[in-house]
């Protein structure tokens, strides 16, 4: 993998071959590796180790990218022309921005909080003894409970750089350790998944035993009528169905009038509970603390007391935005820090949601409740560990449709009674989220459908649960 | 590229293996999109790499690099035999591969036009084109639209002798019109949603598409949507157009037959399935109508699973998994293919690329058409009461492939034999047996093509590769009718 002095380098050779009026590069790199398990045995163990750049250049409102992960002069070369080549025969995009400046970036950080190190050496030292030995101990946990173990545990080490023609250059170096673990029964199965920095803050074998307890717990799982059901979801649950909402919390998404947002901001369409902020410097965040232009990510508020207060925007969204006809409907305009790459069509999107759950924000309760007090607080309800596969059905409303899986359960007059066979739900997030009788303290939360998250636990009355399945 | 695997794998039989392979791939992409008259993304991007795939002490490892210097090669060759050590710390049974003769063998994607060749001012020209007729219809509120090319050469060598070098080219395009008006976002996309068609083809496929000339009546229909009634929720008879098919043969025959999911090795992640091996032979999937196969081999068509070998080195083969509705087969790789009896792979390992290992994936699971002549007009005038479903808008099954929801673009209410009036928001739902159970008729192979799944994720690390699906317009009686909004 490169350092910052080696991309630095890089980025000279480039600008040399360039004929273009401005240049900016993206490098990312990594060294990832995973250890697979199934049926109580590794059956995949892979590492790579990759380094990519990607070029833009501009010409006069005119831009393209082209990536290699090759860094030869001749690759260098042969990447420049075909970006130079692909910006030449557009037409000239009057939205288009020069690239911006290290003062311009730097102005538009102050204030921001700054990120805590993501980088952790003992995360980047683990070898695949390491994992094997964890993955031993998961097993082991199977054996004593005489279930089947399948699932991961990875490691990565990454760089991600931008540099510009105009003196930007902005460097991240981060670890991610990640654990997830399924656990099979006969006719029931439970999971568990988390992802950390650092890999100190992972218990593999607390993981491994909670999915194995509700692996055990939902065996024989009842079959009862679907419906509209109190519904506690667990913060990995709650992760991936609210997360299809938030590519909608993007000023291009507005202008293109594809987002659920459309006439909402400023309006208060969930309840007063809810606080969502998108916060890339958040401790239990991850990730870069710039976008794809190199801009610093700011704190934005997208929800405040169940208000929609802001978007995000990239910078040339945000101009077209000042000058839009929308401009005195969506609230305070500015580049927030979180664009993608140009050229793209989506612009922008937060993507380092922190759901925020102050004290007072309940009538009753007024405190945040843990999933026990959830359960023991519910007369009759649906306990959900994982929701699975889950798409849009209706982009105004916000329908989504999706199934539970791996540890779905029955709660009655306070306690969970039994498992039951998995549902699929038609839902509509704006309901949902206007259903909210209870939350937990938000914690960093991953799933398969959505971004990581800092997020509750939920607990939602009346989710509609259309149909079920056959196990 | 070649020497690079030759290093790899001398490097990896020297470190005690019983088994190596390598495979050194360069792939080459182009992407153009367009939205409302403007270029919205356009790139290429080149990537290039070794994999490393071995058996070490009965159990696997693999290692992946970029960098194709020969001492960078031959560390990766020993990280895989060291991960493969690590691996073997935690093994049940040895690794057994089904035999396979070793393939010295050249082979390139048949094409007319290398799509690499065409110009980019020809390629956005065209997008812009369409972009232009779909914003010329009022109501239009956004107009997108795009275009890609890939190009795929591969070098796979094996420690048993094999030396196999493919070059894979697919193209795709497609384009959304979309209309926001009150509290509705509707939506029409050609030739297919989802990125539109996409093929192991060359630029001669987006000529055949006929982009320009169906623009207009694309985007009139995603407005006229506004005025069309709701789709009723109840049970009904529906057809099926061949797209939507070839993703309901995705989502519920493609994954379950996969012998890895059904091994339980897809458990974490993608699911297991309920096609348990008892049911192989003995389960009626579907009517006497259902035939369908999964075939890699180019005479069934250039479907994005077709190639000449997969990514072990096994000849491309057409597998039957239903047969006259009952169920026949499974994809299988060479370590799987003992659990079902099989003396040899079915040939469906697949990597996204140089830096995954491979997995098994759909090739082309295709429907095959009816016999009997009958067009999609014969088949709606002979159904007295039904709903005609056209294009995905969303999918969505459970993890062992039993229920699934699928939501349309658009819909029709057939009333004795003619489309009566449009309906939108359609959707169905069901259990994936009793679906195929229900099919009474199928259209002909005037109405057969094969549509590309660009996106078929699956795996950890997730790999995301293509897949194809033969299908024809289909219809299926007393179906579960919109519920999404129910």
């Amino acid at each position: 993998m490169l350092t910052k002095e080696q991309a630095a380098d890089v980025f000279d050779r480039i600008r040399r071959f360039s004929s273009a009026d401005e240049v900016e590069a993206i490098f990312t790199g990594s060294r990832f590796a995973l250890t697979r398990f199934a049926n109580n045995t590794v059956h995949q163990n892979v590492e790579e180790e990759n380094s990519v750049i990607s070029i833009r250049t501009n010409f006069a409102g005119r831009t393209a990218r082209a990536t290699t992960n090759q860094f030869d002069d001749e690759s260098l070369r042969r990447a420049v022309a075909a970006s130079e080549k692909l910006a030449r025969v557009q037409v000239a995009d009057p939205d288009l921005l020069a690239m911006p400046t290290c003062d311009e970036a730097k102005a538009a950080g102050e204030g921001a909080r700054a990120t805590p190190t993501r980088f952790f050496e003992q995360t980047a030292a683990i070898t695949p003894a390491d994992r094997a030995e964890v993955v031993k101990g998961i097993v082991a946990v199977a054996g004593k409970h005489h279930l089947t173990t399948a699932g991961i545990y990875s490691n990565s080490e990454s760089r991600e750089g931008i540099f510009n023609s105009v003196g930007l250059a902005n460097w991240h170096h981060q670890t991610l350790a990640e654990i997830s673990i399924t656990m099979l029964a006969e006719d029931s199965s439970g999971w568990q998944k988390l992802n950390s920095t650092d890999v100190r803050k992972l218990d593999p074998a607390r993981l491994a035993e909670t999915a194995a307890q509700k692996a055990v717990e939902s065996a024989h799982p009842r079959e009862i009528a679907p419906g509209k059901y109190t519904v506690i979801l667990e913060p990995a649950a709650a992760l991936d169905i609210v997360g299809f909402m938030f590519w909608d919390y993007s000023g291009v998404a507005i202008l293109d009038q594809r987002s659920f947002l459309n006439d909402r901001i400023g309006t208060k369409p969930f309840g007063e509970n809810i606080n969502i902020w998108d916060d890339a410097a958040h401790p239990l965040q991850a990730g870069s603390p710039f976008d794809g232009e190199g801009m610093r990510r700011q704190r934005v508020p997208l929800v405040e007391n169940g208000v929609v207060k802001r978007v995000v925007y990239a910078r040339a969204t945000a101009q077209k935005m000042k000058n839009s006809e929308y401009a005195a409907k969506v609230g305070r305009i500015e580049p927030t820090g979180h664009g993608f790459p140009l050229p793209n069509e989506m612009g922008e999107m937060p993507m380092n949601i922190v759901f925020e759950v102050p004290e007072k924000a309940f009538g009753a309760p007024e405190k945040p409740r843990s999933v026990q007090e959830m359960i023991a607080s519910t007369e009759r309800g649906v306990l959900v560990t994982r929701l699975w596969y889950i798409r849009e059905v209706d982009p105004y409303e916000k329908i989504v449709t999706g199934m539970t899986r791996d540890g779905t359960f029955l709660v009655e007059n306070g306690k969970v009674q039994c498992g039951l066979r998995n549902f699929r739900f038609n839902q509509s997030l704006i309901s949902m989220l206007s259903n909210v009788e209870a939350l937990s303290v938000p914690m960093r939360a991953c799933g398969e459908e959505s971004f990581d998250m800092v997020v509750p636990a939920m607990k939602v009355r009346e989710f509609n649960f259309t149909e079920a399945t056959k196990f | 590229m070649k020497n690079a695997a030759r290093t790899a794998l001398d490097a990896a039989s020297a470190g005690g293996v019983t088994y190596a392979d390598a495979r050194a791939v360069s792939i080459r992409n182009r992407s153009l999109t367009t939205k409302n008259g403007r270029v919205g993304h356009a790139s290429e991007s080149e990537s290039l790499g070794i994999g490393v795939r071995v058996i070490a002490e009965g159990a696997w490892g693999f290692a992946a690099s970029a960098d194709l210097s020969g001492s960078a090669v031959q560390a990766a060759a020993a990280r895989a035999v060291e991960v493969a050590r690590a691996s073997a710390r935690v093994k049940r049974e040895d690794v057994r591969l089904a035999t396979e003769p070793a393939a010295v063998a050249e082979w390139t994607t048949p094409y007319k036009v290398d799509p690499f060749t065409t110009s980019v001012e020809q390629n956005l020209d065209l997008l812009l084109k369409v972009d232009a007729e779909m914003r010329d219809v009022a109501g239009v509120t956004l107009a997108e639209t795009g275009m890609n090319f890939q190009r795929e050469e591969s070098w796979f060598l094996s420690s048993e002798g094999s030396d196999i070098h493919q070059t894979k080219y697919s193209t795709g395009a497609g384009y959304t019109a979309y209309a926001f008006a009150g509290s509705e976002i509707q939506k029409r996309s050609y030739p297919n949603s989802f990125g539109g068609q996409w093929q192991n083809r060359g630029y001669e496929l987006i000529e055949e598409m006929k982009l320009v000339e169906n623009a207009r009546r694309v985007a009139e229909e995603a407005v006229a949507l506004h005025h069309a009634d709701q789709c009723p929720e109840g049970t009904a008879t529906i057809i099926l157009d061949g797209s939507q098919l070839g993703l309901q043969i995705h989502e519920s025959v493609g994954h379950p037959i996969e012998l890895d999911r059904v091994l339980g090795m897809e458990a974490n992640f993608a699911g297991t399935s309920f096609l348990t091996l008892e049911k192989l032979g003995n389960l009626r999937y579907g009517s006497e109508l259902v035939n369908v196969v999964a075939d890699a081999r180019q005479e069934h068509g250039p479907g994005l699973g077709t190639f000449a070998y997969d990514d072990e080195g096994v000849a491309a083969q057409s597998t039957p998994i239903i047969t006259n509705g009952r169920f026949t087969g499974y994809l299988s790789s060479r370590e799987t293919a003992h659990t079902i009896g099989a003396a040899r792979s079915g040939g469906t390992l697949r990597a996204e690329g140089w830096n995954r290992l491979p997995i098994i994936r759909m090739t082309n699971v295709s429907i095959l058409p009816g016999e009997k002549p009958l067009s999609l007009e014969q088949l709606i005038a002979a159904t007295d009461d039904g709903i005609y479903m056209e294009t995905n808008k969303s999918w969505s099954i459970d993890d062992k492939r039993y229920n699934f929801q699928f939501g349309c673009e658009i819909a029709w209410e057939i009333k004795h034999g003619k489309r009566v009036r449009m309906l939108k928001n359609p959707s169905y739902s069901g259990i994936t047996t009793e679906f195929w159970n229900s099919m009474d008729a199928i259209c002909s192979r005037d109405e057969w093509a094969i549509w590309g799944t660009p996106n078929c994720g699956k795996g950890q690390p997730q790999q995301v590769v293509g897949t194809g699906h033969g299908a024809s317009p289909a219809r299926f009686r007393n179906i579960r009718v919109g519920s999404a909004y129910s």
